[in-house]
């Protein structure tokens, strides 16, 4: 090894060490924050090590939004619209691998195109439907927009084209019915897929910020993003529980990320990526 | 063996009706509300008046820069440090895992969660002050400065989404064939030679594809700038997005408010657009 490749090893290995410090960093600083005293956040120097106040900031947080009501709201939000949405979403994907029909082009090419529509040109007429049908502020009005994701539908297509054509031949001489094939033989090798996509959608939702704070209006409705933006409203805002919610907001996710690395990592690009 | 011609359609139909009710009316309903103005609480027909008021509004052409002043600056500083770090990345061989989850980590988070954390970081007595403090600098003003708080916000923006563009170049980076590294190397180009002639041209598609998607991010960006600075200080991070919101949820003027979003619709294809004529066919 050369000093020049030595000194470009070490530079290297600096920059990466930086950028892995300041990925991490605000994590362990919300988490600290989250079980220390309101005013700790600007303390001096900063407070760095954890203190005894998480279970205080937790009650007081429960005091101000629920935030246990809130939790489960952006749970089963989150999974129903999961199950839902993959469910909708595989079958369509199903048939435009592995069917020939009419229309089939053109269908495929209005679900791709709608990926480009941004949320805010459903946003109005969708607040306005909700509103007459008296949906508005309840998990209805969460959780069926967009179940019919073009993304995952893309995304369930790609996959399936790999399914064998002769299998599902062989299953039909046999005499196997068409929902037998899909659940029974297309669905147990689709497994990897499966779990990218629903990764890819329970994220979605769970993030998903602007529809929840135009269809909700009260705390028992709130999902975990509006409880939060709720709470850095107001005119004094206690720290300590803002950071205990960022922390249950984002805690769950990276545990079960640091568990599932590979599938969430090709979940949340979408499988735009193979390894 | 034939399949039996509605098999198909069965397995689409739940997609179709769901798409068709929740995705394709609401697009088309807001279309014609982008001409239409509330008389007397009723919504009428009002032709291009939407749009012609688009010219004249101050607050809407402010967002409009601010939009773009984002999308020119983070965009490209973003997907270069991204490059950077992969490439850096690609040549690490022990521990790049580690590496790789660390980055990835800010992509998991919820937006409203990420923004709250850096609105407290970069308050003006907050963490990243007192560091500059330390080293001997003067604090900035984040969040209370026009310029600044375009800063503090491309800042968090660039947290949460690098690590997300790095991944998607280091897979991409495994599928450049080695001996094209070697005919560079052989030829005396030394690493950051070959950075830009080998791994720069070999990314070229999957650059497009990330600038799009950043592209079409930040055009409908709201969730950083409604948590993080609420848009000001006096507007000076109010996005489209931000202001489609107070447009239609605040004043509730549902007629303009989709007139802003197709603005959005036009800018996102058009963009694109652009970005793909620029970068060639693909």
């Amino acid at each position: 090894m050369t000093f020049k490749t030595g000194l470009y090893r070490l530079a290297s290995r600096l920059i990466l060490a930086a950028g892995v410090f300041a990925s991490l960093f605000p994590f362990y600083w919300a988490a600290i924050a989250a079980t220390n005293e309101s005013g700790k956040v600007f303390a001096k120097p900063p407070q760095l090590v954890p203190g005894n106040m998480l279970v205080e900031n937790l009650v007081n947080l429960n005091a101000s939004i629920g935030i246990f009501r809130v939790l489960f709201n952006s749970l089963f939000v989150a999974l129903a619209y999961t199950a839902v949405s993959l469910t909708v979403c595989t079958m369509a994907g199903y048939a435009f691998a592995k069917f020939r029909f009419r229309g089939s082009n053109v269908l495929f090419s209005i679900f791709l195109v709608s990926m480009m529509v941004p949320m805010h040109a459903t946003l109005i007429p969708l607040f306005k439907m909700m509103a007459s049908l008296e949906w508005l502020n309840t998990y209805k009005a969460l959780i069926l927009p967009n179940l019919a994701y073009p993304f995952a539908i893309f995304l369930m297509r790609q996959n399936m084209l790999a399914v064998p054509d002769a299998i599902l031949e062989a299953g039909r001489i046999d005499g196997v019915g068409e929902w037998r094939l899909f659940t029974g033989i297309v669905l147990p090798s689709m497994r990897p897929a499966l779990a990218a996509a629903a990764i890819y959608l329970f994220m979605y939702q769970w993030n998903n910020f602007l529809w929840p704070l135009v269809a909700t209006s009260t705390k028992e409705m709130y999902t975990l993003p509006v409880a939060l933006s709720s709470l850095i409203g107001l005119s004094r805002i206690d720290y300590g529980q803002v950071m205990t919610g960022v922390t249950l907001a984002t805690g769950p996710i990276v545990v079960f990320f640091l568990i599932l690395q590979r599938q969430f990592i090709s979940g949340i690009l979408g499988g735009a990526i193979k390894e | 063996m034939r399949t039996k011609a509605h098999v198909p359609y069965l397995f689409l139909t739940p997609a179709i009706v769901l798409f068709a009710v929740f995705t394709v009316y609401p697009i088309v309903y807001s279309f014609l509300l982008s001409f239409q103005t509330s008389v007397g609480g009723e919504m009428a027909f009002a032709g291009l008046a939407n749009y012609r008021r688009l010219a004249g509004d101050d607050i809407f052409l402010k967002a409009l820069a601010n939009t773009f002043i984002l999308l020119a600056v983070q965009v490209p500083v973003m997907l270069t440090l991204a490059l950077v770090l992969a490439s850096l990345l690609h040549s690490v061989q022990r521990g790049r895992g580690f590496f790789r989850v660390s980055f990835f980590m800010p992509a998991v988070t919820s937006l409203v969660a990420y923004s709250i954390v850096f609105s407290i970081l970069l308050a003006g007595d907050g963490v990243i002050n007192q560091l500059l403090q330390a080293l001997g600098l003067k604090g900035v003003p984040w969040l209370s400065h026009p310029v600044w708080a375009k800063v503090a916000l491309m800042l968090a923006m660039t947290w949460r989404w690098t690590g997300y563009n790095m991944i998607i170049y280091l897979a991409a980076m495994q599928n450049i064939p080695e001996h094209l590294y070697e005919a560079a190397s052989l030829d005396g180009a030394g690493k950051i030679r070959q950075f830009f002639s080998v791994t720069i041209p070999q990314l070229k598609p999957i650059i497009l594809f990330t600038a799009i998607l950043s592209t079409i991010g930040t055009l409908q960006l709201f969730d950083e700038p409604y948590t993080l600075t609420k848009g000001g200080p006096s507007d000076a991070t109010l996005t489209i997005g931000m202001y489609l919101y107070q447009t239609g949820f605040r004043y509730f003027d549902f007629g303009y408010a989709s007139t802003l979003a197709y603005v959005i619709v036009v800018l996102i294809a058009g963009l694109s657009f652009i970005q793909f004529r620029l970068t060639g066919r693909e």
